[in-house]
């Protein structure tokens, strides 16, 4: 299993690096860089966004933008007799703004080795920003998984045992009726009964805004996380419900379990005991999809309950171009997304010794 | 049709042979008596209806002009005189705007899942067929394409391109611009779909038989497998049109996908949360006909497939 792991993994590598490449081609292409959006004050006088764009690095050309943001720049731009003055340059000019004087020394240590860069905006390094919000988005994502798992997985034991019944039809629709009501749409509509109408709920936001911007422990803020994380979990109540409704079904008409029911086993003791633990099997193939979509944030969600978490900031960051945010946001979610699967294989394998990594 | 055949059928009439049906005429048959199926297909047809003949209805039915604002008529409430569906914060009637954005959400759903099928059915039986090299580096695309979580590459995209002020070319800042995005981004699912279909019908008798007489391989692709996947592609496409739409709703809502003035279901929501106080219809009317058309989607699209699926049982 472990040789397994590894060969997948190295697998990964490949493609966060198609990932990376792609994503940062898509935004360096696109005319109006981050100079364009962040020098929007008409009074900024032109030399002072020359200047900003030579600190950028936008004017190199995007390959070599990109292999700043992956390797850094310390090795295109150097000062080796540390006199403070460049010496030599690999790739860029060391006289970029043909002033007759060097540039000084590349600085970034590119993300390789660890260095997220800037963000353009907030003026701070990204990786403080992405450690800030992954906290909001883990709280969100963990509380909608757990209540899609723990709202799902009985509704579709029970349709499955009630086959054909009222509670079938019903969640039927109701599952379907999830699938198809668009996720903004239906955080509006929360937002107005409970929010506006009703006032029993706030109508946004991870908790009542303090001066110093943190938030109390989570157990004082429950009522902020109940519309956000039933708004999320709704796909995950249709999907769970519906697999596991089928995947008990399969099993309802296995030998073993009437043999249980001969033995003369209560029909709760026969569908639970029984029935749903190996129901479960295929249902867990979804748990590492759910997890990957977990760390890479809920743009929509957050962005309509005003959460503070990743896809907020990667949806603001795209609009402001702040690449190098962007950037952090889409690997980490791409990343988390390869791990996702790989851990739902694994887990396939560890609950059912039938199968065998190959 | 040859005299034997004529008897046959002859015969079957009185009942004296018995004669197979095919799997068409069954789905057919089934998919008449699917009232729900039937329900759905009616709804989403009169919506398709209601949308192309919108400058009709605006002109001789509604008796108003859905681009005229009037800031002293916003946000009349429902059933309002000469406005059945109010109007919203310009003072434009509501229904008649509804109508629009129907032509719009209902065009970009559809265009790009066409354009998302056909590269989708193309690649998939492709790489099926051939296998080898060319299968490798597309299913390597296809898993780096499906590992960027996908509304981030829409929203890059959209900002890059649809949104961008700095990009002055009006052919790529319309909804033209969306179908082709939403269409090159979304056949991974079907490629991959179409991929495993070919992979099984490849090894099939009739295929073998086909290049045995000398079928070129274009011609075993499209004239022999191809009619094989129709009932993946009418489901697919049912499904398709569902989730894009709701697809593009959330990009509109963010105002990333099709810009004003131009109307679609989703960037009539935009604003709406600060309408809550003044017009709530603003907030439910748009929601509601996105929900209607992709449930019916969905349901035509799931009806389809239990219609044509040979393990059906028939009550």
């Amino acid at each position: 299993m472990f040789k397994y792991t590894l060969r997948r993994l190295i697998q990964a590598i490949p493609t966060l690096i198609g990932i990376s490449m792609f994503a940062y081609l898509l935004m360096g292409l696109s005319p109006g860089g981050p100079v364009k959006a962040l020098t929007f004050d008409p009074k900024m006088r032109p030399e002072q966004r020359e200047r900003l764009a030579l600190q950028l690095g936008v004017n190199d050309p995007i390959p070599v933008q990109y292999l700043r943001w992956l390797l850094g720049d310390t090795w295109m731009r150097w000062d080796s007799d540390g006199d403070g003055v460049s010496d030599g340059s690999f790739l860029i000019p060391i006289d970029a703004n043909n002033d007759g004087v060097p540039e000084p020394p590349g600085t970034r240590q590119g993300v390789l080795r660890g260095d997220w860069g800037r963000s353009i905006f907030e003026k701070r390094p990204v990786a403080d920003i992405i450690r800030e919000r992954v906290p909001a988005t883990l709280e969100l994502g963990i509380s909608s998984l757990l209540l899609g798992l723990f709202l799902g997985v009985p509704i579709g034991v029970l349709a499955a045992v009630r086959r054909g019944g009222w509670f079938d039809s019903i969640t039927r629709i109701t599952a379907v009726l999830f699938n198809a009501v668009p996720v903004f749409w239906l955080g509006l509509i929360l937002i107005l009964v409970f929010g506006s109408w009703l006032r029993l709920l706030p109508m946004g936001s991870r908790c009542p805004s303090t001066l110093t911007g943190g938030c109390p422990p989570i157990t004082q803020r429950l009522e902020y996380l109940i519309l956000p994380t039933f708004v999320l979990a709704t796909g995950g109540i249709a999907v769970y419900s519906r697999y596991m409704r089928a995947s008990m079904l399969d099993v309802i008409g296995q030998d073993y379990i009437r043999t249980a029911k001969a033995k003369g086993l209560s029909g709760r003791q026969v569908w639970f005991t029984h029935g749903a633990r190996n129901a479960l099997i295929p249902v867990a193939t979804f748990l590492g999809p759910s997890v990957a979509g977990l760390l890479g944030g809920a743009p929509i969600t957050e962005t309509i309950f005003s959460w503070p978490g990743l896809g907020r900031v990667g949806v603001s960051s795209v609009l402001q171009k702040d690449y190098n945010v962007v950037m952090a946001v889409v690997i980490l979610g791409a990343v988390a997304t390869i791990i996702g699967y790989l851990i739902s294989d694994i887990l396939y394998a560890l609950i059912d010794p039938r199968i065998r990594f190959s | 049709m040859t005299a034997q055949t004529q008897d046959i059928i002859n015969l079957s009439i009185k009942g004296q042979v018995e004669v197979g049906e095919s799997l068409t005429t069954l789905a057919l048959r089934r998919l008449r008596r699917d009232k729900l199926t039937i329900v759905a297909l009616i709804v989403v047809a009169t919506l398709v209806m209601l949308s192309v003949c919108a400058p009709l209805i605006e002109r001789y039915v509604l008796h108003v002009d859905y681009t005229r604002t009037d800031i002293s008529k916003a946000f009349l409430p429902m059933f309002a005189e000469g406005h059945i569906l109010g109007t919203d914060d310009l003072g434009r009637d509501h229904l008649a705007r509804l109508l629009y954005a129907g032509q719009i959400s209902l065009g970009i759903a559809f265009t790009a899942a066409i354009l998302s099928l056909v590269i989708g059915i193309s690649l998939g039986i492709i790489t099926g067929y051939y296998g080898g090299v060319l299968d490798d580096v597309i299913m390597w695309f296809i898993s780096t394409l499906n590992s960027i979580p996908s509304f981030f590459l829409l929203l890059i995209v959209s900002a890059a391109i649809i949104t961008n002020p700095d990009l002055n070319n009006t052919f790529l800042k319309g909804p033209f611009a969306l179908v082709a995005f939403l269409g090159l981004l979304g056949w991974t699912g079907t490629t991959r779909l179409v991929r495993g279909e070919t992979l099984s019908l490849r090894e099939r008798e009739f295929i073998i038989s086909a290049r045995a007489v000398g079928a070129s391989p274009i011609r075993v692709m499209f004239i022999h497998i191809m009619p094989n996947l129709l009932s993946i592609v009418v489901i697919t496409l049912a499904l398709d049109i569902g989730s894009l739409i709701l697809v593009e709703s959330a990009l509109s809502f963010l105002g990333l996908g099709v810009q004003a003035p131009l109307a679609s279901w989703g960037n009539m929501l935009t604003n709406s949360q600060s309408f809550f106080n003044k017009g709530v219809h603003l907030v439910i009317v748009p929601g509601l006909m996105i929900v209607v058309t992709v449930l019916c989607l969905y349901v035509i699209g799931d009806g389809v497939r239990d219609a044509v699926d040979p393990m059906t049982v028939d009550k």
